[in-house]
């Protein structure tokens, strides 16, 4: 029997390629019963779904004011200038 | 209409002003290359390798689709570039040691410490929440650097477990255990500071 250390793992694992069925049927018993590691199968699954629905959301997040700095600014303005010449 | 394109297309193949440039882009550019670098001054450099390149490139811009979405496309490269060269970096001195989630939450014998608290159900709907995004945020940053870059090229840029593991000279092994442990690390850090 598997522990929720090795279960989460493999949860884990199955979002990056197929198990084979023996650990498949091991972790969906497993997760039956154990509300933990449910816990953490479903949250994986959430991020996932999540950032490929709303990469924007990630990007906006607490940097909506991000700005880049006018150092910065004034730096590739003069980089990109002495290129043109 | 038609012309009007041409005319602004030839404009910008001809002479870009560079301030005008920056000014339209930068702060666009800015924004991504932090969300996916977590360094203000390493998105700077790439957002100047960006336009560099660009500049450089000019010619291979047809102006089909827009100049944004030309430079963003430059820009994640860059974005994936910087992240090769600095996880090679990383990589001599070994490993994630020091960086495993399961240690706080398992105990010696593979069971969830008594104290571990995961709700069995976040609703879907958590993710249109503005503090969940600001949360994952920062509970990303509390991940090592390599954990964190694995995660972000994975399920942020949407790249194959083969991508990656070119990109990070790695073995699929070693990112099975990155991923796993960003997993890990993002559930119980964000579980822990959401609200019910």
């Amino acid at each position: 029997m598997l522990r929720c250390r090795e279960i989460t793992k493999l949860v884990s694992e199955s979002m990056e390629r197929p198990l084979p069925w023996y650990r498949r049927l091991e972790v969906r018993v497993h997760l039956m019963m154990c509300g933990l590691c449910r816990g953490f199968a479903k949250h994986a699954k959430l991020l996932r779904n999540a950032l490929r629905r709303h990469p924007e959301r990630f990007e906006m997040s607490e940097d909506e004011r991000a700005r880049l700095s006018s150092e910065a600014r004034q730096q590739i303005v003069a980089t990109l200038r002495k290129l043109q010449s | 209409m038609a012309a009007m394109d041409e005319d602004r297309t030839g404009r910008m193949v001809d002479t870009i002003d560079p301030e005008r440039w920056v000014e339209q882009h930068g702060d666009t550019l800015y924004r991504y290359a932090l969300s996916r670098l977590r360094d203000p001054e390493a998105a700077e450099e790439v957002v100047q390798e960006t336009f560099v390149a660009g500049l450089r490139a000019r010619d291979q811009y047809t102006g089909r689709g827009s100049e944004g979405a030309w430079l963003m496309g430059i820009c994640k490269r860059k974005v994936i570039d910087h992240m090769r060269r600095r996880n090679r970096v990383d990589g001599a001195t070994g490993g994630d040691q020091q960086a495993d989630p399961s240690l706080a939450l398992f105990d010696a014998n593979g069971h969830w410490r008594h104290d571990t608290r995961l709700r069995d159900q976040l609703p879907e709907s958590a993710m249109l929440r503005e503090e969940f995004w600001q949360v994952f945020r920062r509970c990303l940053e509390q991940l090592s650097a390599k954990q964190a870059d694995a995660f972000t090229l994975r399920e942020l840029e949407g790249m194959t477990s083969e991508e990656i593991c070119r990109t990070l000279e790695i073995t699929p092994s070693n990112l099975w255990v990155l991923l796993y442990r960003a997993r890990l690390g993002l559930t119980a850090c964000m579980q822990a500071h959401l609200e019910s």
